[in-house]
């Protein structure tokens, strides 16, 4: 039988909890890279964060793709080109040193026939300046309380921890993508950002619910360590995770390929690539991060220690494997 | 109840003839305006000082949060991005001044020629509706001298010039009616119409009396005894700084230039000042509450009544300032006993104070509708700027997206749509109909509502709007996933029939969905209240939604599926129904040649 058939029927039995290692030391392993990323390049923050310059000047005949092209050629990697009240022209670009500066003014006097007088230039500040971001981790910190306090009743707290650090590995590890990769930061990558925190949350909280609908049966007498429930509910959710990754990520992909290949660079990428990564990550990480590290802190409980004892003793079956390590 | 959700909302769009979103800065363009501080001798405004003013502006122009401007200091401008064309309203809202004083009336008249004032006036006042949704500013190109440049007080463009009077009163106090210490009417405009305003509310009795009394008594209250009088004018000048007096008496109220806001009035003075309309002039005295003093302020309707007000809540120096001063004009003849809104240096309002305002709330009333009473409170409440500017450009900008990137982000976002669909047909066969049904119904709520808050309450759909909403199908995909499986797992247990597992399996399955649901709403709430910007937009957005996938789920998704267990060709599970027990189960024949795609 192939894959495909045997996930369809929910024949499949992936030992995830059992392999805590391999996930701990791979995701480990990409947070550091992440974080190096981060320290190492930095993110390319885009105009909007850290203001840079205007040109404006007047023309009858130039076209958004000129404009953009001539002030590209000039030497600059970010470049916000809109047409501006009759004939004007409105160009942001992040900020110059003087002399590209000067140097762009003249070409695109020369360009569009224009006196190098009438090309004025000035510096413009963040539009998404220090007190917005502010305010953005202020709202960050206050939901991540809020979600903490409601799993927390909803499920338990162990989850609640255990959601919130995947959500934070999900994060940490798109923005290291953004590192490396260089794309350019802008608002969109940020609301791209805020939708991986959605969607990364979603899918812990469905996988926890099942979850503890296994595990709640677990008593004295009960046949399975709580790794070994956790894995068995995750198997079970298994083809929903996949199929709603499959449908959720399968528009992104497209958005992504889109705008990387036909149109280059601009918000559809940068933005597209956030949730692309973050949505990959986000499925990974709920399956394999924030499973194995909840059955971690859960199996540290007398109740739960005391099940995989007796069926340690006892030889308990296939999962005796993943009992034991779990309690290491 | 789905049907009529969504006939309400298409029947709005109908109504309001409103058929497309409205688009955000990115997609559409929009205004730019820059705005230069004036400043004494054009000297730079401290840098602190012009980042309070971006900051203000910055609030003031997102009131709620949802419109997706932009506010950037450029050298000592501040320039200012407002999505959508012709915008006056919103510049005039962000870039008026918003200083407030409270200030008892020493004495009035009315202005000579008032006939003259109706063409100037920005006065809806023959439409006798306070509620006229058409703004009661100027239009730029109508207003005599918004295209004068920088230095020229502008007449009236702030949102609250409507000139219609207004009158200050407690607010209902709901506990206790009968002693509501209120005040009310300033009798002083021509408009009949106000009439009707000053009786509302609950101090109905005397207030209705009041208020039907004084505009006779207001135009002509000349006291009769007074111990000084003015020769010129018959008015008492008692305790008038004489300046002041020959201020007023050259003060020519139906030019206006006189009544244009943006006048710095120094509230350690006297002032003479218009009305916005130019019916009357006053002396005022110094300003013994500022809008300083107040520490939140609301639009609302008042209770039982259907007229906008804002809602002012003094801090407690502020309170004990305004039971002072309404007490020093309570006990003060006519005309002192009126108390005049003083915002920007045109008077908005100076209504009679009836009895003195204890308890450090008040509200303005009068000839406001949502939007004047909204931005006025939006003004009052995020405080005044503390710098005076003038616009030094007002442009139409286009969008800062290339079309490139829209028509991109549509078409890969329909690509990917298709691709949900025919993955859903090929995985859940039968089913994938109701998946795909559902994912329809739930795009057509998106857009009806996205257009129909694009229209009502300002809510802008940028290009990451857009992403976030495809985003979120899938979103609402997974409700069904998670449903579909549920069911798939009561059938393989084979216990059930599938009418009883549908309704099994929903049981289960909502707990789960409104859990993760309710995460969502979580971050939306959270952000969209705390978070400015697009940060906040785009949390309104999250929200919407997560509302619309519970709405699917509830009302189509569950209906629908239960409906189709009704049906033989679900109920036998049919192969192709996507419930085909065969398929699902540990026992079914391994023989079968079709695949199901790989995930």
């Amino acid at each position: 039988m192939g894959l495909g058939r045997r996930l369809y029927r929910g024949e499949i039995d992936v030992d995830f909890v059992g392999k805590w290692k391999l996930w701990y030391s791979l995701s480990g392993f990409l947070l550091i890279i992440s974080l190096a990323g981060l320290l190492i390049n930095g993110l390319n923050l885009g105009v909007e964060f850290r203001g840079g310059t205007v040109f404006t000047f007047k023309s009858e005949q130039a076209s958004v793709e000129q404009v953009r092209q001539t002030v590209l050629d000039g030497g600059v990697h970010q470049a916000i080109v809109q047409s501006a009240g009759t004939n004007g022209w409105r160009v942001t670009t992040e900020s110059l040193p003087e002399n590209t500066r000067e140097q762009l003014q003249s070409q695109i006097a020369q360009d569009y026939k224009t006196p190098v007088g009438q090309v004025s230039v000035q510096a413009i500040g963040p539009s998404w300046g220090g007190e917005v971001s502010q305010k953005a981790w202020i709202g960050l910190a206050v939901f991540m309380v809020a979600i903490i306090l409601y799993l927390s009743m909803a499920f338990e707290p162990k989850m609640a921890l255990a959601a919130i650090v995947a959500l934070i590995h999900d994060l940490v590890i798109t923005a290291g993508i953004y590192a490396w990769s260089g794309f350019e930061v802008t608002p969109a990558t940020l609301l791209g950002f805020l939708t991986i925190l959605g969607y990364s949350l979603y899918d812990a909280v469905v996988v926890f619910d099942m979850i503890k609908e296994v595990t709640a049966k677990l008593g004295h007498t009960s046949k399975q360590t709580y790794s070994m429930a956790a894995n068995n509910a995750l198997n079970h959710t298994l083809i929903r995770s996949l199929n709603t990754s499959l449908v959720a990520i399968l528009p992104v992909a497209a958005i992504l390929f889109i705008g990387t290949t036909l149109l280059g660079a601009g918000t559809l990428k940068d933005l597209s690539l956030a949730l692309f990564v973050g949505m990959i990550v986000g499925t990974y990480s709920s399956l394999c991060v924030a499973t194995p590290l909840l059955v971690t802190l859960k199996e540290r409980e007398p109740k739960y220690q005391a099940i995989a004892r007796r069926l340690a003793s006892t030889g308990g079956g296939k999962g005796s494997k993943s009992a034991a390590v779990a309690k290491g | 109840m789905l049907l009529a959700l969504i006939l309400a909302l298409g029947g709005t769009m109908l109504l309001q003839k409103a058929f497309t979103p409205k688009l955000g800065l990115d997609l559409a363009g929009g205004t730019t305006v820059t705005l230069s501080p004036v400043t004494l001798n054009n000297a730079a405004p401290p840098e602190e000082i012009l980042d309070r003013a971006v900051n203000i502006i910055r609030e003031r122009v997102n009131g709620t949060g949802i419109s997706d401007a932009e506010v950037a200091k450029s050298g000592d401008n501040i320039i200012i991005s407002i999505p959508g064309v012709g915008q006056s309203e919103a510049i005039a809202l962000v870039a008026t001044t918003a200083e407030l004083r409270f200030r008892q009336v020493l004495a009035m008249e009315p202005t000579q020629v008032p006939q003259q004032l109706a063409t100037n006036a920005p006065t809806p006042s023959g439409s006798g509706s306070p509620n006229a949704p058409a703004s009661p500013q100027p239009s730029d190109s109508a207003s005599p001298a918004a295209s004068q440049s920088a230095g020229v007080p502008k007449p009236s463009t702030s949102p609250t010039g409507k000139a219609l009077s207004s009158a200050l009163t407690a607010p209902s106090p709901a506990t206790s009616p009968s002693e509501a210490p209120s005040a009310t009417q300033n009798g002083q405009q021509q408009n009949g119409q106000q009439q009707g305003d000053q009786q509302q509310g609950q101090q109905d009795g005397k207030k209705g009396q009041d208020a039907k009394a004084s505009p006779t008594a207001s135009p002509s209250g000349q006291p009769s005894e007074p111990p000084a009088q003015d020769p010129n004018t018959g008015i008492n000048t008692e305790g008038i700084d004489p300046t002041v007096l020959a201020q007023y008496n050259k003060l020519d109220c139906a030019d206006p230039k006189n009544r244009g806001q943006g006048v710095q009035d120094d509230p350690n003075k006297q002032y003479a000042a218009c009305e916005t309309d130019g019916s009357y002039k006053y002396v005022l005295d110094v300003a013994k509450v500022v809008g300083t003093d107040i520490d939140t302020a609301s639009a609302g309707v008042q209770q039982g009544t259907t007229e906008w007000v804002v809602q002012l809540d003094f801090k407690s120096k502020g309170a004990g300032e305004w039971s002072k001063l309404t007490t020093a004009a309570y006990n003060s003849p006519e005309p002192r006993n009126k108390v005049a809104v003083v915002l920007d240096g045109v008077v908005i309002t100076a209504p009679n104070i009836i009895s003195p305002i204890p308890g450090g709330r008040a509200e303005i009333t009068g000839g406001f509708d949502q939007i004047s009473a909204t931005n006025l409170a939006d003004q009052l409440k995020y405080g005044a700027l503390p710098l005076k500017f003038n616009r030094s450009s007002v442009d139409t900008v286009s969008s800062t997206l290339g079309q490139d990137q829209l028509q991109g982000g549509l078409i890969a976002g329909l690509i990917g749509l298709l691709l949900v669909v025919v993955y859903c047909m090929l995985y859940y066969r039968g089913l994938g109909i109701v998946a795909v049904l559902s994912l329809v119904v739930a795009t057509i709520l998106t857009y009806t509502a996205v257009v129909v808050l694009g229209h009502n309450a300002g809510f802008r759909l940028s290009l990451p709007h857009i992403i976030g909403l495809v985003v979120s199908i899938g979103i609402t995909a997974d409700s069904f996933i998670v449903y579909f499986e549920r069911i798939r797992d009561e059938m393989k247990e084979g216990r059930r029939s599938l009418r009883a597992a549908v309704e099994v399996a929903w049981v289960r399955a909502r707990r789960t969905i409104l859990i993760a649901d309710a995460v969502m709403f979580i971050a939306a709430i959270v952000l969209y209240f705390l978070a400015v910007g697009g940060v906040a937009g785009f949390a309104f957005a999250m929200g919407l939604t997560t509302l619309i996938d519970i709405v699917v789920v509830f009302l189509f998704t569950k209906p629908f599926i239960a409906l189709l267990a009704r049906m033989k060709f679900f109920a036998k599970g049919h192969p192709l129904s996507g419930l085909d027990a065969e398929r699902m189960s540990e026992s079914g024949s391994t023989g079968r040649t079709t695949t199901p795609q790989e995930a």
